[in-house]
């Protein structure tokens, strides 16, 4: 893999990579949905805080992070329009029948806010855990709903085959491309009708390749006596440590600070 | 087509924690008509320096000339001098997506805006070439033939483009012995016959020894070493030293060298190789006869 994707697993030691993913995951959970239960400016700035603490902690490659925030330039810019036109409030420019406000102002800014934080935990979720343990912390928090019958270790376990296979995906798209640049193929120009039948020579391969993968991985998981997931257990079990009492505990802490901050300041 | 690389070095991913060198200040030129080897180990530069040849990566820093032209420029120029290099990738059979083995190599050609009549003059002509009856091939689907058959189409569609240059990475991998044979020697024939310049990768420089005669070892996103076949094939101690086995030719004459054969051990085929011993061993007997006849 020659690439680093918005969002790509970056393995280092730093002390939120250790951290239990059932942790992280709910963490990152609270701290998307805090922007919306505490929309006060002083919990705001004590959550982007806490955000770009995370972010120095776990050694998280600063670039990388601000770049997973161009996939939502545009809709950030939308909203930010969407907003900044449409809130009623104190008029600050009126021309030909549009206003803006200041209340659009302040709602715009927040939408902004919101969209970036939500972008940035998810992606410092992704950056410091790696797919098997993302699933692996998915599965141990679903595990309720299994009892309501619901197949939460086999959706699991399709979730991790299908993730295992992107980065492989990725590099032979890239290679078909490439090949196929070589003997002439114009990629990527044209009117979009013309543009999706000029990609054909690099999706037939990648969907022939897919499914030839799908069937060997198949064998191969028949031949080394694989028999659905009922009694399948772990290799490394997660395990709750002081680490992670810790962490929750913080998360905990500034959650309630944020929530209090709107209310009684 | 002259290709000269100007210090070329390349990096991955860059400004991340990921970033890594795979070609360091490398400099050499290929000039028309050479057929040069490729060899390092896994992780050398091999796949990055060709695909810099072929115009397909831009470099970090240095420059790839074509002819003067730089290859990943986006000029008309530049485009027209990277169509004259043909490149096919290790197992280039992934690449195949035509329903028609006929249209299959005829894809190269028909993005070079040929008409009809001179596209199909290719197709049979570069299915020939690669040692496939043409009549029988054309019409079958590329995901009916056997694997050796299919890395020959995938071949032809590189060839039906009629490059100056052609490269070729590991074109024998996962072949059988005997498929391996008859490809390097088609390979060879086209090169005599077309004198294009020829760049073959492999990890095992031995096998392709026949079509080149000319070696540069990479090692760890360096060159090490850039010679005629002969003298780098023929040297054990460089090739260990880049991470490569030597030749078994090389290694067995080295071997009888340390044993007191006054062998020249730089003959890295095997005919080459068995000529040089039994012409020591000829020498042997006639020295022996002169001094072992009775005064």
């Amino acid at each position: 893999m020659n690439l680093l994707l918005p969002g790509m697993y970056v393995s280092t030691h730093s002390p939120v990579h250790r951290l239990d993913p059932r942790v992280k995951m709910t963490a990152a959970l609270l701290l998307m949905v805090a922007p919306f239960a505490a929309p006060g400016f002083p919990s705001s700035v004590l959550l982007a805080a806490f955000v770009g603490l995370i972010a120095l902690l776990s050694d998280a490659p600063w670039l990388a992070l601000l770049r997973t925030l161009r996939t939502v330039l545009w809709l950030g810019c939308f909203l930010f329009v969407f907003y900044l036109f449409t809130t009623p409030g104190r008029v600050l420019v009126a021309w030909r029948g549009i206003s803006l406000t200041a209340e659009g102002l302040a709602a715009g800014t927040t939408q902004i806010y919101r969209l970036c934080l939500l972008v940035v935990v998810s992606s410092l979720l992704t950056f410091t855990t790696s797919p098997a343990q993302l699933t692996h912390g998915l599965e141990a928090l679903l595990h309720p709903l299994a009892r309501l019958g619901l197949p939460v270790r086999e959706a699991a376990m399709v979730l991790s085959i299908s993730l295992r296979f992107v980065p492989t995906l990725f590099d032979q798209v890239e290679r078909l491309i490439k090949a196929q640049r070589s003997r002439g193929a114009a990629l990527q120009s044209g009117p979009p009708w013309r543009r999706i039948r000029s990609w054909i020579p690099v999706f037939v391969p990648i969907f022939v390749a897919a499914f030839r993968r799908a069937d060997e991985l198949a064998v191969a998981m028949d031949a080394r006596g694989f028999r659905g997931v009922r009694q399948r257990t772990h290799l490394r079990r997660l395990r709750l440590g002081w680490r992670d009492l810790f962490a929750s505990l913080i998360v905990l802490g500034i959650g309630v600070t944020a929530f209090a901050l709107d209310r009684f300041l | 087509m002259m290709i000269v690389v100007d210090a070329l070095s390349h990096i991955y991913a860059p400004d991340t924690p990921l970033a890594r060198v795979a070609l360091r200040s490398v400099t050499l030129s290929i000039s028309p008509g050479e057929r040069v080897g490729v060899a390092g180990p896994t992780g050398s530069g091999k796949s990055t320096l060709i695909q810099h040849l072929a115009g397909l990566l831009a470099p970090s820093s240095g420059r790839v000339l074509l002819d003067g032209v730089p290859a990943s420029g986006k000029g008309q120029k530049s485009q027209s001098r990277r169509r004259q290099v043909g490149i096919a990738f290790q197992y280039p059979e992934e690449q195949v997506f035509e329903q028609t083995v006929g249209r299959e190599v005829a894809f190269g050609p028909r993005n070079l805006g040929l008409d009809s009549g001179e596209i199909h003059e290719r197709v049979r002509w570069a299915l020939n070439l690669v040692g496939l009856d043409a009549p029988a091939f054309l019409d079958r689907s590329p995901f009916t033939l056997s694997g050796g058959e299919l890395r020959r189409v995938s071949l032809a569609g590189v060839l039906a483009l009629q490059p100056a240059v052609l490269i070729l990475d590991e074109p024998t991998a996962g072949l059988d012995p005997r498929g391996r044979g008859s490809l390097l020697e088609r390979i060879d024939a086209w090169q005599r016959e077309t004198s294009s310049t020829l760049i073959v990768v492999s990890h095992d420089l031995a096998a392709l020894a026949q079509l080149i005669d000319r070696v540069v070892l990479l090692r760890g996103a360096e060159i090490v070493a850039d010679g005629p076949s002969r003298s780098v094939l023929g040297d054990p101690a460089r090739l260990t030293g880049a991470g490569l086995e030597p030749p078994l030719p090389v290694a067995l004459l080295h071997q009888l060298r340390t044993a007191g054969w006054n062998v020249a051990t730089d003959r890295f085929r095997p005919a080459e190789a068995a000529e040089e011993i039994a012409s020591y061993l000829r020498a042997g007997r006639r020295q022996f006869e002169t001094r072992g006849v009775p005064q």
